[in-house]
């Protein structure tokens, strides 16, 4: 399977293998935590000097799925950028990526807790979206309601390969972490059991989507 | 007359010794710069190691003057207990220490304001110690090292980086002089030159090695069966050789085939004798237990790893038994080593051969013994991600020129080959992460001084790096611990952890668990009553059959016949003779027969484990590109087989060894080996911080897995120094290719084709084997979604 379609609180959504989500009818587009400009911070911190190309692949992905949805709208889910000096620190030739990516589309930075706070790249800032019956946020609220959010970089395994996934309940979408240079909680996490009502699903990323229970 | 100075020949008399012939050439030999002792256990190797010293310091001796460096913790601790009673008896100026992981910090401090005249270290310890700004005070007045159990250092990179610990202190106290301790090992110069600074000679000390052993194959009513591992089939008689001696050691090749051994003995011993378990999985405190328990004498049969492979002197031992095949005969010897702790007895062994194949194994390496022809494979040279670390800990000690480090580096042993180039890529890794893509201008791990002089840019990233030294990878291992009591009992692999789902169970300790679930990094269990656990596969250290051993199995299937084996196994090489043929030295024995359905080619190329398993990938690989449609295969250390749809009609030229390389480099990249390789040199280099301040204290947003770098890094930077380090430990290490390479010389095209009807005895074995690989592909994604139904299923949401 390349994708999983399902319906939450009345919006028809697709779930991509890629990690990102689908609104086909409101032509939107979500992806969360990118957190892109991870290894300048590592390394400005003074820890290991990392491979200087998760920039470039992440943007390399989200190029890719952009073109295959075509969508009006892109939603970037908060924890976009690693810090806002990692924001500051993107070289020329990715903002001009960016730039063309945004070219004639919304484009909606949603806030996370890594990158509070405008940056001085195209789009609109926002703490968080409402859009028809949902509401887009970085960080889900307990008591939330149809509430579409990022920040936990969840994951599952299957057959012992733990892979990134979307958690779905009755209340909530929880998007996996589309950045290259992400780690993942698995959804065993008693802040994910705490998070999610029994009988949630896992959407298993990566090469083809899978649905599975949510292993608690 | 004694060759001691006065109080230590009358010390000696005292306690009614006499000098040993190797401790007294160690003593006149002291001002050597650099001495190799090889001598057995028990052979007061260790006193002939310290006796310098301990001569030289009666006379008193202003700071630091012996670092004695040992690959156990626990061995510094005992040796610090054992040398108080020279120092106090004589009333030596001395004060011995010893400094470790285990150390408290208050001690740790002191010792480097004011060092004792002796400490006690290990390799890590010796690391993080010249990484300090005052390395040379601290070792200051330094005159002798000596590294204890340095064969088994050389095994690993502790070693090399040890050695380059000792290429740092040879700098800073230019007269120091080293004294290596070592078992019997196949090539004592080798192990001279890894020791010595290059290019210094060393001299080579041979202690008496004592009478031969008394070994011998143990003798079971019940043949052993056809597969397999762990020998509990010799559950009777292994009972009955502890009922006759006072303690006995029970060494398995795995930790894994230990637990389901002892359990099996504890479920057979109705004398209640007292039995323990000793590996390096169980935590801490219980095998402490175990080893009091067994100094104490309150034991009188410990099951064991190579956990127990070093070290103490474990009270009165007086029988060694190897369960399964020893796969190496200088390891099996050095075991050996471990009964009857006593000058001039012979140790007392038995080997318990697992299973059919490994009886002929082990009467190969009973003759080794007796020849004493032991085996080893080459040290490669020092390895650079080694050396990666080195250039940081020289870092975080102070700024440095690069060609005073580099002349520094080449006096270590393992190094002394190293070009230019690749310590300048090395250095150039450490500074900048060496990506072809030049990044990071602003933020350099290393930065160059106007004056030439490289140094940390941030000093503030030594604290990272101090706290990242050292070259064993544990990072994988999750603790256990039974729910709400919280007592700990050990660690498993976290992959195993994952396989695990609420409710299965386990062996831990001897002890049937069942798994509770994941808590904050910890595998919580509960006791379980039941008594058949899920196989505990964790901590599979799986050793491959030693080239030397495999050869003279081989050399043994050209006997007429085998007097020297028992019946049942005899008599089964004598019918596979009879109905295909047996393999030979310089040829390629290849068996194809169909059974149940399917066909097989069963491939005996005696390379070990490690490559037989890489040849069956390789094999699939290529049979996969021609359309001989393979569905999986297995390989053991002396075969692979394979089975498939179709019939291999000619299977040479799946061996050539161009096909074979070429077949490599494909298959490399992707290759989960290659990517567990990448991940330990990518630690040990410094691109992955294993410790962090921050680590664990959220849980959350763990570090994103590795293979994410080397995915990124093969995508982007094909050519980068930690892809080739990775290749190049590949290829010595899991892959094991320099084997299938010594293989496909060997047979030098000589491939024996034998068409069967039906399976041969040699081949039927392989059927039972476990470790089945499937060849990947579509068929995994399909499994997987199949996989994902029946859980929608079970869970009633599909």
């Amino acid at each position: 399977m390349r994708h999983h379609d399902f319906t939450f609180h009345g919006a028809r959504l697709r779930a991509l293998a890629s990690g990102a989500l689908h609104w086909p009818e409101q032509g939107l587009l979500c992806v969360s935590d990118l957190h892109l400009g991870k290894a300048e911070r590592q390394a400005r911190r003074g820890g290991s000097v990392l491979p200087p190309y998760e920039v470039t692949d992440t943007l390399t992905r989200l190029q890719d799925v952009i073109e295959a949805t075509r969508p009006e709208t892109v939603l970037c889910l908060g924890d976009s950028f690693d810090d806002a000096a990692a924001a500051q620190a993107l070289s020329q030739d990715h903002r001009l990526w960016l730039t063309r990516l945004q070219a004639g589309r919304r484009w909606i930075w949603i806030e996370g807790n890594h990158d509070p706070g405008p940056l001085d790249l195209g789009g609109s800032h926002l703490s968080s979206l409402g859009l028809g019956p949902l509401t887009f946020r970085h960080i889900a609220e307990p008591e939330a309601l149809a509430e579409v959010s990022g920040h936990y970089h969840p994951k599952a395994p299957l057959r012992g390969r733990a892979r990134p996934a979307f958690l779905l309940d009755g209340a909530r979408l929880i998007l996996p972490a589309f950045g290259t240079y992400t780690g993942g909680l698995r959804s065993r996490d008693p802040a994910l059991r705490r998070l999610m009502q029994p009988g949630a699903l896992a959407l298993l990323t990566g090469p083809a989507l899978h649905v599975i229970p949510m292993p608690r | 007359m004694s060759p001691l100075p006065a109080p230590f020949a009358d010390w000696f008399a005292a306690r009614g010794w006499q000098v040993h012939p190797h401790q007294a050439q160690m003593l006149a030999r002291r001002d050597e710069k650099a001495l190799l002792l090889i001598a057995p256990t028990g052979g007061g190797k260790t006193l002939a190691g310290f006796l310098p010293s301990l001569v030289e310091l009666a006379d008193g001796h202003e700071g630091l003057h012996t670092l004695y460096v040992s690959p156990l913790k626990a061995l510094a601790a005992d040796i610090r207990r054992n040398l108080r009673t020279p120092v106090e008896e004589m009333g030596l100026p001395i004060r011995v220490e010893d400094r470790t992981g285990d150390t408290s910090y208050t001690q740790k401090r002191r010792q480097r304001a004011d060092p004792p005249q002796i400490l006690l270290t290990t390799p890590e310890s010796l690391a993080l110690l010249t990484s300090y700004e005052d390395a040379p005070r601290i070792f200051a007045g330094l005159k002798r090292v000596v590294v204890d159990e340095i064969h088994a250092l050389a095994e690993s990179k502790r070693g090399d980086q040890l050695m380059l610990a000792l290429a740092r202190l040879e700098t800073l106290c230019p007269g120091l002089r080293r004294v290596g301790l070592s078992a019997t090992v196949e090539d004592p110069p080798a192990l001279a030159r890894f020791l010595a600074p290059h290019p210094d000679p060393c001299t080579v000390l041979q202690a008496d090695p004592g009478p031969p052993p008394d070994i011998a194959m143990l003798r079971t009513k019940a043949p052993p069966p056809w597969s397999g591992g762990g020998g509990t089939y010799a559950m009777a008689e292994v009972l009955d050789q502890i009922r006759r001696h006072r303690i006995t050691l029970i060494f398995h090749n795995t930790r894994a085939q230990a637990e389901i051994f002892f359990h099996a003995l504890w479920m057979a011993n109705e004398d209640d004798l007292p039995i323990g378990i000793h590996h390096g999985s169980l935590d801490r405190a219980q095998r402490e237990r175990v080893e009091q328990a067994m100094v104490e004498g309150r034991l009188r049969a410990v099951v064991c790893t190579g956990s127990l492979d070093l070290g103490i002197d474990w009270g009165d031992v007086d029988l060694v038994i190897q369960v399964g095949a020893p796969k190496n005969v200088k390891r099996l010897v050095q075991r050996i080593g471990r009964a009857n702790h006593r000058y001039n007895a012979p140790s007392k062994a038995l080997l318990v051969p697992a299973n059919r194949f490994e009886v002929v194994e082990c009467e190969a390496a009973l003759e080794a013994v007796r020849d004493h022809d032991l085996d080893g494979e080459p040290r490669g040279p020092g390895p650079r991600d080694v050396l990666c670390q080195q250039i940081l800990i020289a870092a975080c000690a102070g700024p440095f020129h690069a060609d005073t480090l580099f002349t520094e580096v080449r006096r270590a042993g393992p190094y002394a080959a190293l070009t230019r180039d690749a310590f300048d890529a090395c250095l150039d890794f450490a500074a900048t992460g060496g990506y072809a893509l030049r990044a990071y201008d602003q933020w350099q791990r290393l930065k160059q001084a106007p004056d030439g002089r490289w140094q940390l840019r941030d000093p503030r990233a030594s604290q990272l790096i101090r706290m990242n030294i050292g070259t064993i990878q544990d990072s994988d291992m999750l603790k256990v611990r039974m729910r709400g009591a919280g007592k700990p009992l050990g660690e498993v692999e976290e992959s195993f952890a994952a396989s695990l789902t609420p409710g299965d169970t386990f062996l831990m300790g001897g002890r049937i668990v069942r798994y509770e679930g994941l808590r904050e990094m910890t595998v919580e269990v509960s006791r379980d009553p039941g008594r058949k656990p899920k196989v505990a596969v964790f901590s599979g250290t799986k050793f491959a059959t030693s080239t030397q051993l495999s050869a003279r199995i081989l050399r043994m299937f050209r006997q007429a016949d085998w007097p020297e084996l028992p019946d049942h196994t005899a008599q089964w090489l004598a019918l596979q003779r009879q109905v295909s043929r047996l393999p030979e030295p310089g040829r390629l024995l290849v068996e194809s027969f169909p059974h149940d359905g399917r066909e097989h080619l069963c491939v005996y190329g005696f390379a070990g484990r490690n490559a037989m398993q890489t040849l069956g990938l390789l094999l699939t690989k290529r049979m996969e590109e021609t359309g001989l449609a393979p569905l999986g295969f297995v390989a053991t250390d002396y075969a692979t087989l394979v089975w498939g749809l179709d019939r291999v009609p000619d299977p040479a030229p799946l061996f050539a060894p161009e096909a074979l390389r070429e077949g490599l480099e494909g298959w490399l990249a992707g290759n989960a080996v290659m990517k567990r390789t990448f991940r330990a040199s990518a630690t040990i280099a410094g691109l992955i911080l294993r410790n962090t301040p921050q680590a664990r204290k959220t849980g959350r947003q763990a570090t994103f897995s590795s293979d994410i770098l080397y995915d990124t890094l093969l995508r982007y930077d094909p050519g980068h120094l930690l892809l080739d380090i990775t290749r190049e430990e590949a290829m010595r290490g899991l892959i094991d290719f320099a084997r299938l390479e010594e293989m496909t010389a060997r047979i030098a095209g000589r491939i024996d084709h034998l068409r069967l009807s039906r399976v041969s005895p040699l081949a039927a074995p392989l059927f039972l084997e476990v470790g089945k690989v499937p060849v990947d592909g579509a068929a995994r994604a399909r499994l997987e979604a199949e996989e994902a139904t029946r859980l929608m299923q079970a869970a009633g949401l599909a």
